[in-house]
């Protein structure tokens, strides 16, 4: 595969190192087997929040945990399938922050936009009437 | 190219998603996912939470897979791999479009049981309400089904009967009767969800179906013009590679999706 050195497009911007067929299938399978694993421990997350919510005391604390575990799998999950699958990790440095950099705005935009949605709701509680009621049937309500 | 497009596609994502999340914060009640998604296919009213949805899940997974073995296919220059590979990945893109039809479909016409106004009312869920709501407890069910109209209570004995309820010439009762006969534990009558959970639910699933959908017909194109060798003229299958990026960034986007519908 020496002539494969220049490459063939301006727009191919990962060295060409050609990995063996058989390393290839084996990372694929390995990232497969990877996804489907911990999409399965979603699932089962997914559904003991779904009793700990039927359960006669739900507790918040531990929901909120297990939904925060449901978080970081995702963005593992996203880092696999761009890494392995979108072969992002096998690009040159610089072309790889290009495109990293950029998404860091998410960090800002998520914080400031759940935390402005929250702080919404806080000032409603303590202003509006009408609002403030809602919040009063949720508790004496059962809930789910 | 392609890698800058979709990080601009990424915001676009990314925005709707903070979006729904932010107005979700806002809120002092948001509706469960899991009383929302929990319907199966041929499963009639049993209770299968999440169990569509991974179904669904699932077949994007896989069909990423297939991708990625066509885009191997074409560094080989394997034309007939490249065929094999893309075929299956337009299969997977289908059928995850079909099962997404249904499950709008079984939401929008789906109708339950909501109390608004103090009476019963029957209704799906679409951009102007939904039945999502905080559940309503029993004497306030009672007091409403006494001033719903005929129709409803004869609906509600249908769905929801009291064990031994003979359903025969029901339409003749009274209202009373009709009222005593439903079993309320099952027919789980709720108040209103958020207006803006199903503008913001069909808003970005389909803005991602969408995507799917121009992603099968990206992989046809490539499909064709693979057919017709020509990329074997061209001495290389980078255009496979792009459509591959494409089609991954969309099972990247119904990652996220999911979380924020489905799992939280």
């Amino acid at each position: 595969m020496e002539h494969q050195q220049t490459p063939i497009s301006p727009e191919m911007t990962f060295p060409q190192q050609h990995h063996s067929d058989e390393e290839f299938r084996r990372r694929i399978k390995r990232t497969t087997i990877l996804l489907s694993v911990i999409t399965v421990i979603e699932l089962g997350i997914g559904l003991t929040i779904y009793t700990i919510h039927k359960g006669p005391d739900p507790s918040h604390l531990l929901v909120l945990m297990f939904k925060g575990m449901v978080c970081i799998m995702t963005l593992a999950k996203a880092y696999y399938i761009v890494s392995v699958f979108m072969h992002l990790g096998d690009e040159i440095r610089n072309m790889i922050m290009t495109v990293v950099v950029p998404l860091m705005l998410f960090i800002w935009f998520i914080a400031a936009f759940l935390w402005d949605g929250n702080s919404y709701k806080n000032l409603r509680n303590s202003y509006d009437k009408h609002f403030e009621e809602k919040k009063i049937e949720k508790k004496s309500g059962g809930g789910h | 190219m392609m890698w800058y497009f979709l990080m601009s596609d990424a915001f676009t994502f990314g925005a709707f998603l903070i979006s729904y999340g932010s107005i979700r914060f806002s809120q002092n009640f948001w509706a469960d996912p899991n009383v929302v998604f929990n319907a199966l296919p041929g499963a009639g009213h049993k209770n299968l939470p999440l169990a569509f949805v991974s179904v669904m899940t699932f077949i994007l997974i896989i069909s990423s897979v297939t991708m990625v073995l066509g885009v191997h296919a074409g560094h080989k220059g394997d034309r007939k791999g490249v065929i094999k590979w893309l075929l299956w990945t337009i299969l997977g893109g289908i059928a995850f479009l079909s099962c997404q039809a249904w499950e709008w479909h079984h939401l929008i016409t789906g109708a339950h049981p909501v109390l608004a106004d103090g009476k019963i009312e029957m209704i799906g869920q679409t951009m102007g309400g939904n039945p999502w709501g905080r559940l309503v407890d029993h004497s306030a069910a009672q007091q409403a089904l006494a001033a719903s109209p005929h129709e409803i209570l004869v609906d509600l004995v249908h769905e929801y009967p009291k064990p031994g309820t003979n359903l025969a010439g029901i339409e003749k009762l009274d209202p009373q009767q009709l009222a005593g006969m439903i079993d309320l534990e099952h027919a789980h009558i709720r108040e209103k969800g958020p207006i803006a959970f199903g503008g913001y639910f069909f808003g970005i699933t389909g803005f991602h179906g969408f995507h799917v959908f121009s992603g099968v017909i990206i992989n046809i194109v490539m499909l064709i013009m693979t057919w017709k060798g020509v990329f074997d003229r061209r001495g290389h299958y980078l255009m496979i590679e792009k459509a591959g990026l494409y089609w991954h960034f969309v099972d990247l986007v119904w990652v996220f999706v999911f979380l924020c519908f489905y799992l939280i």
